[in-house]
């Protein structure tokens, strides 16, 4: 039972604001204008809108109860905390062979290659009360809520 | 016509140290005005298409964006204003009648303040509406002549039959807003909220959408001009019937929802089709006198088994209290009231700043005139057209309304910022519009959240008004105008709104 | 309850976080041939290469079998076991008996039988120590030869490179990576490899080392007669199961241990998962075995469950990889080249200034196999579309394109995978 990021696609205005904030809760500063003008390299979204004509909506990881990143992870870079819980990465561990990337169904995972290649995928705001993207969401297009699965 | 000579309404402007070029502006303007170039990752704003529906401004996550009204000017000239004169360019280039959204925006008196309230001080206590029971619950209906009771063993029984009456938790209910001029969305977001919190809601001309039926005990549906989506269970999905003779904003002419709007959906609610510009005749065809109207409320009651009460609405105009007291003696159970502050989707600007009366010279002059005639009773007043706040609502009552409609409060209440373009179907704020890229931006459980607020917000309000007063139940202040007082008004004025200057 | 484990890479993990996940308390004792904590195959490379440091070789942390109640006995080989009895026996003579067994022993590189091999400076390259010694040999070579253009001999070449070897490789194949991509892929990648500088012999292999003094390597011969210089040669050609163990058992054996659904061996309370196993394959039907790390992994948890009691069914895995050669990524999956193409649609796109391919193999209207190069971006959601088996005519058409996603799924399909939790 752990609470999750789910989206309704049909209030989700194409904004990408969610990705924005991401940006900001992932960098040195956590200030929104030196994160994006300042900071080199800008961290990378870990949640992406995806769009089609009037649709839209952001997806991120799922943090599946049964990850395949983490059975196809050769480091055990990927990993989860505990038993429930977020799956989280270790970028010190990670070589970017981009297993992970290759398993991952819902291509929640990306390519970081601004410093060195590593696999970067949502982590729930680790340690904060409420994921980023839920958080800065206008028109509550994204919910954070246990599902009971 | 290629070159143009009317100067952008509005200035857009970035504060570059600050803009992200995370691109939300130039996504979420519908009206393009602002672009990204890659080549120089900088953000561009053509501000002759700026509307001034501030989405941008909002939706900027470092407040980078500033809109303003273009300071350009012409030369001073109190006669031809710019207004006036970018008016006279915009019909030189296209010919056309100049259309726009909303309410009337000059500046007539706003009579609301110029009236003020009164307070209870020693001779009569106020009432503090947090400890004691505060009745705000209203009734619309025909009321009774007289009530008839029989007493046997010492218990009271009511053997008058009571018209069918709509029962508001407030003094305050939504206003009609037809599907097709505003939302799927916005207009679920009204039904339920008036649902939840305990008012109704106005179909408009629009007809009901299948999908809002179950909101039907608390809906109004509108019998209008055009009859848009007026069929058998359209009438029995509601909880009254409304005849709209005219509305406030454009009074004797018909509703006018533009081609662009007509999505799909909307075609089916009101029955035409799809894209064609849905244009009420200007009067109901089959009401050319007052008889014609009473056969329409009867065939209405007949049709419904008089289970429903059946509402006349009108703009309000010169002769409105004649005009009222023949729709009472035609059958209405309710009178509605719309002044020239009243809004629209989309009307002519020209009907809409300069036809019609305010509101509030409408209501009294209705009122005094339903009670020199003896029949106030036989029809409940609603009053529409500009109001703003709980104090607006509470002078209303003062001065002879049974309840107050709003709509622009309501839609503002959902997001609009009163930018005026209802009628391009290009609402940012996903209000006023089909477009189904930007319908979705209204989310109808925040929506339906803000009106309930709103509606709560505003109830606390009238409670403490009240209370100040020394009175506990709205009844009291119905059409009581000895609470009120002009503030810098004439005595023409004074004499038809039937107050007394502050003083006296 | 005691649960014996043969093996400690990521079967064998797999096994034991398998069985904690419904028993915390049976006892686990795991054995393995190498004296290292586990430790991650196919990094090995990668530390040939000087791109990880030994701590960063670990597949798990240091506190692992501490943390999951797991008596490791390292360095100790197990040389048989009695399926009667219920023992495995160690190289040493100690019998270990177990409860339930999970046999997760993995491949033994193949190595034909050429002429000269004994030589010094042959090699293979599966283990730890493998590149152990290549790193340490390595300042000292100059030419190497590779035999074997597979995913192991890529590997070995991109671990030499940066250390300025001259490297050859020999495939038999017409093309490297033969087993996973096709001609066009594999093309684009054997481009890239020219230009960093490394030969590439295909279509022949090799007739016979030639050693000279001390024994040590000298040259190889190929059968094509070509003769090549060479101070090492490492012999990558593939793995086979190792199933030296079980030659005695009951066990019965194809290519590997046969397993059914539950990773359950033919014989009673022994499992076996892995690069050792042969297990259903979910495309053609029918068992295979696939020496893959997401499949190992995957097959040992199945296998763990279901010793601890809890049966699943393991539907079947698919042939899998990644892996870049000359910095362009390739990721491919399934049957991404079929012999003929009759009865299948294939659908290619090809950029060859930008270095992208991509290529979708479907069946029935099913996506059976694709092959990613460059562009390899939520590969993933492909895997998922083999791995499910789903309808995609709908967005067929959508396939190659780079912005292919959840957004081209019909509605009801994308509502349900992205409102329920996978698996």
């Amino acid at each position: 039972m752990m609470k999750r990021v789910y989206a309704k696609e049909e209030v989700c205005a194409g904004c990408r604001l969610c990705e924005v904030w991401c940006v900001v809760a992932h960098s040195q500063s956590k200030n929104i204008i030196k994160a994006f003008n300042e900071e080199f390299p800008r961290p990378l979204p870990r949640v992406k809108v995806e769009e089609f004509g009037p649709f839209s909506f952001a997806l991120q990881c799922r943090h599946c109860q049964d990850p395949p990143c983490i059975e196809a992870c050769m480091t055990g870079a990927m990993h989860r905390e505990g038993l429930e819980g977020p799956v989280l990465h270790d970028a010190d561990r990670c070589v970017g062979c981009w297993m992970c990337i290759m398993v991952c169904p819902y291509g929640a995972i990306a390519r970081d290659e601004t410093i060195k290649k590593i696999a970067s995928k949502c982590d729930l705001c680790y340690g904060e009360e409420e994921p980023a993207c839920v958080a800065h969401c206008p028109n509550e297009a994204l919910v954070y809520e246990d599902r009971g699965e | 016509m290629r070159f143009s000579y009317i100067e952008p309404e509005f200035l857009v402007e970035r504060r570059l140290e600050r803009c992200i070029r995370c691109q939300v502006c130039v996504r979420q303007c519908a009206f393009e005005v602002h672009t990204y170039d890659e080549a120089s990752d900088t953000v561009f704003e053509d501000s002759s298409k700026c509307v001034g529906c501030l989405r941008c401004v909002t939706y900027c996550p470092t407040d980078a964006l500033i809109v303003r009204q273009n300071p350009t000017t012409f030369k001073e000239n109190a006669n031809w204003t710019g207004r006036v004169i970018k008016n006279i360019y915009k019909q030189a280039e296209t010919g056309g009648v100049l259309l726009t959204g909303m309410g009337n925006d000059r500046p007539y008196p706003i009579y609301w303040d110029h009236m003020v309230l009164n307070a209870s001080q020693v001779t009569n206590p106020s009432i503090d509406p947090l400890r004691e029971p505060m009745e705000l619950k209203t009734y619309l209906g025909r009321k009774p002549d007289h009530l008839n009771v029989s007493v046997k063993e010492g218990k009271v029984k009511l053997e008058t039959k009571l018209a069918p009456q709509l029962e508001l938790r407030i003094p305050v209910l939504f206003s009609a807003l037809s599907y097709g001029a505003i939302s799927f969305n916005a207009s679920k977001a009204l039904a339920s909220a008036a649902y939840e919190f305990g008012t109704y809601y106005n179909t408009g001309e629009g007809g009901l959408h299948r999908d809002l039926y179950r909101y039907g005990e608390r809906t109004i549906v509108q019998c209008a001009s055009g009859r848009f989506g007026v069929h058998k269970d359209y009438l029995q999905a509601g909880a009254a019937i409304e005849i709209k003779i005219g509305q406030g904003a454009k009074p004797g002419i018909g509703g006018h929802l533009p081609g662009e709007k007509v999505s799909e959906e909307v075609s089916k609610t009101r029955m035409i089709p799809v894209g064609s510009d849905a244009l009420s005749p200007a009067p109901h065809h089959d009401i050319y006198s007052i008889e014609d109207l009473r056969q329409l409320i009867y065939a209405l009651k007949e049709a419904t088994r008089y289970e429903k009460p059946v509402s006349v609405k009108i703009a309000a105009v010169h002769n409105s209290a004649a005009i009222a007291s023949g729709m009472v003696r035609a059958g209405a159970d309710i009178i509605a009231l719309d002044g020239i502050r009243g809004g629209t989707g989309a009307a002519p600007t020209t009907i809409r700043d300069n036809v019609g009366i305010p509101i509030e010279l409408a209501i009294a002059s209705v009122d005094q005139r339903l009670r020199e005639e003896g029949i106030r009773q036989q029809a409940s007043i609603v009053a529409a057209g500009g109001f703003r706040s709980s104090a607006d609502v509470v002078k209303a009552i003062a001065l002879g309304a049974d309840a107050v409609y709003i709509g622009t409060s309501a839609l503002v209440a959902m997001g609009c910022h009163l930018c005026q373009i209802c009628y391009t179907g290009k609402c940012n704020w996903g209000i006023a519009t089909q477009d189904p890229y930007l319908e979705k931006r209204l989310n109808p459980e925040i929506a339906k959240e803000r009106l309930m607020n709103l509606l709560r917000a505003w109830e606390h309000e009238i409670k403490e008004m009240l209370g100040g007063m020394g009175i506990n139940a709205i009844e009291s202040l119905r059409g009581n105008r000895l609470h009120l007082r002009g503030v810098g008004l004439t005595d023409s004025e004074l004499d038809i709104l039937g107050i007394l200057p502050a003083g006296r | 309850m005691r649960y014996v484990i043969i093996g400690n890479s990521a079967a064998a993990i797999g096994g034991v976080e398998g069985i904690r996940r419904h028993d915390r308390d049976g006892e686990i004792i795991l054995m393995a041939k190498e004296p290292y904590a586990t430790y991650s195959r196919p990094l090995i490379s990668y530390f040939l290469a000087g791109k990880v440091t030994t701590r960063q070789m670990a597949y798990r942390p240091s506190s692992f079998y501490k943390d999951w109640k797991v008596t490791p006995l390292l360095g100790k080989e197990v040389v048989t076991i009695d399926t009667e009895k219920k023992l495995a026996v160690l190289d040493d003579g100690e019998e270990v008996a177990y409860d339930r067994l999970l046999i997760a022993t993995g491949g033994v590189p193949f190595v034909p039988s050429i002429e000269g091999r004994e030589a010094k400076g042959v090699s293979t390259f599966t283990t730890w120590d493998d590149a152990k010694r290549l790193r340490r040999m390595a300042k000292g070579l100059k030419e190497v030869v590779i035999l074997g253009g597979g995913l192991i001999g890529v590997k070995a070449m991109e671990g030499l490179q940066s250390h300025g070897v001259k490297i050859t490789i020999v495939e038999l194949m017409d093309r490297i990576l033969g087993l996973v991509l096709d001609a066009t892929a594999a093309g684009i990648l054997e481009r890239k490899l020219k230009d960093g500088g490394v030969r590439l012999v295909k279509g022949t292999t090799i007739r016979k080392i030639v050693s000279g003094e001390g024994d040590k390597v000298t040259e190889v011969v190929l059968e094509n007669g070509e003769e090549l210089r060479a101070d090492h040669v490492i012999i990558a050609i593939g793995v086979r199961p190792n199933l030296s163990l079980v030659a005695d058992t009951p066990i019965k054996v194809n290519r590997g241990i046969l397993v059914d659904e539950t990773m359950r061996t033919s014989v009673a309370d022994v499992f076996a998962a892995g690069d050792v196993a042969e297990a259903m394959d979910l495309l053609s039907g029918e068992k295979r075995v696939i020496p893959i790390l997401p499949t190992a992994y995957r097959q040992g948890k199945t296998a763990g469950e279901a010793m601890a009691g809890r049966d699943t069914s393991y539907l079947g895995g698919i042939v899998m990889n990644s892996v870049e050669v000359g910095g362009i990524p390739a990721i491919s999956a399934g049957i991404m080249n079929p012999p003929s193409e009759e009865g299948f649609e294939v659908k290619r796109y090809l950029d060859r200034k930008k270095g992208i391919y991509r290529k979708m193999v479907i069946k029935d209207n099913r996506l059976v196999g694709f092959i990613l190069i460059g562009a390899i971006d939520r590969a993933g959601v492909y895997t998922g579309l083999i791995r499910e088996k789903i309808d995609v005519s709908p967005f067929k058409n959508r396939l190659l394109d780079l912005d292919f996603g959840y957004i081209d799924f019909p509605k009801d399909l994308r509502t349900y995978k992205l409102s329920t939790v996978y698996m």
